[in-house]
């Protein structure tokens, strides 16, 4: 079934063969930013969320970074 | 006798002089001494006594693996029951050269008495073996030529490399001339790792052999899944390696190389908080995930998108492990059980979050 | 300009009253190291100040740091002046544990074999802080109390005449155009909490790539705060001890031009990695080298940055060898590295920090042996009634040191 990636490292996320990627914010926080307000937070996290419902609805033939 | 290094032998129809290929459907044949190669063997090495040979078909084999290697075993627990001295320090098989049912039979039958009996194994095969795919991680084999003209060396090589696994040494492919089983083994250098990277700079730069101590692999891959066509209608599952669980680590996941993954409901939550989870991931700074989890399970935005509309059903189970210094062959075997599950329970996309 | 290294070979150390060295024997005054450091900070709850010599059943767990006492004593440069040295000792702080990663040392049995400070008599500080310390104060006050007790040490031993006085030189350009120039690219983590570094004072967070003179590592000018994993913590000890810098001046002018040293991050951010390496690349290129040696801290994340120096380095046709360990699996069947590149084809491995040794009970322990299972290389079940331990080299302190302090390898059987 089809999987999207959320990570902040993409060339390891590549490395070991995920096929649908997306950049997140920082290791410690892949879905936060703790320098943000918490309303902010919310939307950067539903963003990157959206990101991965998209991706998951695309049809790829190989590897792809969706940012 | 004292001194001498006890060897059974395992060998097909034919090296056993019982037959070809009509022969191949033998069941296991018990021999006292050598047969065969075995002579040769006993030759090479003085110190060496084949006490026994084994003769099975390599049909037999090819049609009952499992069950033709846990025959052997129970053959070799009547002989030696029957007479002590039987007792083998060793086991030899083959050689099986380039041939694939020669090859399976002798990886299986080493592979038993190594777990049954706990003794040392040895064969060879050619590199093109197709056994050595099965094999190759958990055996010690010689590399031999294609045929039965390399006989000789092979069973030169295969006296010699069980002669060191008796006296319990280590082998070292590069001189032992066995194929590697694509294992990392650790071992104590003459020399500190920072002497020897520069040493390695000096002969890169001096156009010499690098002799790097680790090569670099190719990863395997997997082709692409089908998309979801609308994942408004959809069952989305979430798992994450960033070690989000329930607060107090109920399952105990290990914060490096997990030994396993957990299985936690999401019922009743809208979101998770510093109250109800927590990261027990040993590899980064959990500070921020432990204030809020939902930086990395991203449990309140999905809740979000489903009552919207934009995501058909969240499945109320989520997976977490802990990615820290997990291998990688753990990781996917994780990686398969869990898809199993959620497949069975007809999930249908999933979003896996990592730090 | 010159670094001179004024060295006293500890041969013993002893409790007692008056501090000092005398014939080899250094002697520490247990109340005396207390009193200073709990006054200093009020933090602190208690310091149990003990040795731990080499050959003793002594197991020392959740060490946050290990130390040498080494005290600048004249110089306002870094990399050249003054500086006192103790060898063959060190300062160790344990105690309660912050998070996950802080390690284990044993004085004897298997486990001595795989960290080098089993072989020389260790000041011992076992500390613990208030409650409602929140875990960055008590990361913080571990570091600067063990910084603080090494620096003490140090001075009390200033009136006696040294055994060695050892002059670092190190002119560069160097004359011998024959020679191989290289440089040296100095990894370091700077990830938070338990996995930041300090360079000249500052959070390694700021201010790096940059370039700078090799002998500072000799002064305590990189200080550890980093934890994970205890295999493969650059202790300050191992950096102040730096043995691709040790050798990379002793060949100077000999083997090979050693032209400079640039010191490196490794953050959290993809953007910043990349920055980083670009940056850290162009600084190497700038010192017109023919090749560098990479080290590395970590594992996982790190890879990334050091594949992404490497092939930096390549591109910018510089030749580049790397230092690294493998977390290859139980019984090494695993991929070794989460990140690669093609151009990494001068590796050397410092271990499988994946495999499991099996630790004999110990008499004496320093630290809240309890808290192994929650270690990083340690599991629920690590800890026996019997105080015995089934660990991974994950968890022991220096096992797989990616400065390539130690001998440990690791190749394909």
């Amino acid at each position: 079934m089809p999987t999207a990636h959320i990570c902040s490292i993409v060339p390891i996320s590549k490395t070991v063969g995920a096929n649908r990627i997306v950049p997140s914010v920082a290791i410690p926080h892949p879905l936060g930013d703790p320098e943000k307000s918490p309303e902010e937070e919310t939307q950067i996290r539903r963003g990157l969320v959206e990101k991965a419902l998209t991706a998951l609805e695309t049809e790829i033939a190989e590897q792809r970074v969706f940012d | 006798m004292p001194g001498k290094i006890r060897v059974i032998h395992y060998i097909n129809q034919f090296f056993g002089g019982l037959g070809g290929e009509e022969k191949g459907s033998l069941a296991p044949q018990w021999f006292i001494g050598p047969r065969g190669p075995g002579s040769l063997i006993q030759q090479l090495a003085p110190e060496i006594e084949v006490v026994g040979t084994i003769v099975v078909g390599d049909n037999y084999m090819a049609e009952h693996l499992d069950e033709g290697a846990a025959k052997i075993i129970a053959l070799l627990e009547t002989e030696i029951a029957r007479d002590k001295g039987l007792r083998p320090n060793l086991v030899m098989a083959g050689p099986a050269f380039a041939a694939g049912r020669y090859g399976m039979s002798c990886g299986a039958v080493c592979q038993s008495v190594q777990e049954t009996f706990g003794i040392p194994a040895v064969t060879a095969m050619h590199p093109d073996n197709p056994a050595l795919d099965i094999y190759r991680q958990a055996l010690t084999v010689v590399r031999a030529e294609a045929d039965v003209m390399g006989m000789r060396a092979a069973l030169e090589g295969m006296v010699r490399v069980g002669r060191k696994l008796v006296a319990g040494e280590d082998i070292d492919p590069q001189t032992d001339g066995t194929i590697p089983r694509g294992l990392r083994q650790n071992y104590f250098a003459e020399t500190t790792g920072a002497e020897r990277a520069i040493e390695m700079l000096m002969r890169k730069l001096r156009g010499e052999e690098i002799g790097t101590e680790y090569p670099m692999p190719v990863f395997s891959r997997v082709p692409p899944a089908a998309p979801v066509a609308d994942m408004g209608s959809a069952t989305l599952a979430l798992v994450t390696s960033g070690g989000i669980v329930p607060r107090g680590n109920p399952d105990r996941i290990e914060s490096a190389n997990a030994s396993k993954y957990g299985e936690y409901s999401l019922e009743g939550l809208d979101r998770l908080s510093a109250d109800s989870h927590q990261s027990v991931h040993g590899g980064y700074d959990t500070t921020y995930a432990n204030e809020d989890p939902n930086r990395v399970l991203p449990l309140d935005v999905v809740r979000d998108l489903v009552r919207e509309g934009r995501i058909g059903r969240l499945h109320e189970t989520y997976f977490a492990t802990v990615g820290n210094a997990t291998s990688v062959k753990r990781a996917e075997a994780y990686g398969r059980e869990i898809a199993a599950k959620l497949v069975n329970v007809g999930v249908q996309a999933v979003i896996l979050t990592s730090t | 300009m010159t670094l001179t290294l004024q060295r006293h070979a500890v041969q013993t150390v002893q409790l007692g009253d008056t501090p000092g060295i005398a014939d080899g024997t250094l002697t520490v005054d247990a109340e005396a190291v207390r009193d200073h450091l709990m006054s200093r900070d009020e933090r602190l709850a208690d310091i149990r100040v003990g040795l731990a010599l080499p050959g003793e059943a002594t197991r020392i767990v959740c060490v946050k740091d290990v130390m040498q006492p080494r005290l600048k004593t004249a110089g306002a440069e870094p990399g050249s002046g003054t500086v006192r040295v103790l060898d063959n000792v060190a300062v160790v702080t344990c105690g309660p544990i912050v998070a996950f990663q802080e390690g284990v040392i044993d004085m004897s049995g298997p486990g001595a074999d795989y960290t080098p400070f089993s072989r020389m008599p260790l000041v011992v500080l076992e500390t613990a802080v208030g409650a409602g310390v929140s875990r960055q104060d008590h990361e913080e006050a571990l570091r600067s109390t063990g910084l603080e007790a090494a620096a003490f040490i140090a001075r009390s031993c200033i009136e006696a005449e040294p055994d060695a006085i050892e002059t670092v030189a190190w002119e560069t350009p160097n004359a011998d155009p024959d020679l191989p120039r290289i440089a040296y690219v100095y990894m370091v983590l700077s990830q938070g909490l338990l996995h930041d570094n300090y360079v000249l004072g500052r959070n390694a967070k700021d201010g790096l790539p940059i370039t700078a003179d090799p002998r500072i590592a000799f002064e305590t000018a990189i200080v550890s705060g980093n934890c994970v994993s205890a295999c493969d913590k650059n202790t300050t000890f191992h950096h102040q001890n730096n043995p691709l810098i040790a050798e990379l001046l002793r060949g100077h002018g000999a083997n090979w031009d050693f032209a400079g040293m640039v010191i490196s991050n490794a953050s959290t951010r993809l953007s910043q990695k990349q920055r980083a390496a670009e940056a850290a690349v162009k600084l190497v290129a700038d010192l017109k080298v023919d090749g560098a040696i990479v080290s590395k801290e970590g594992f996982g994340n790190p890879d990334s940055d050091l594949m992404m120096l490497v092939r930096g380095l390549e591109q910018a046709g510089i030749k580049a060898s790397a230092i690294t360990d493998e977390f290859a699996g139980i019984e090494g069947e695993s991929q070794s590295l989460a990140d690669v590149t093609p151009e990494a084809d001068a590796t050397v491995s410092v271990g499988n920090a994946n495999e499991r040794v099996q630790l004999p009970a110990m008499a004496t322990t320093f630290g809240p042996l309890p808290d192994v299972v929650r270690l990083a290389g340690g599991y629920p079940y690590s800890l026996r009634e019997d105080g015995s331990l089934e660990v991974e080299l994950q968890a022991i302190i220096g096992s797989t040191n990616q400065l390539g302090f130690s001998r440990l390898s690791c190749r394909e059987v």
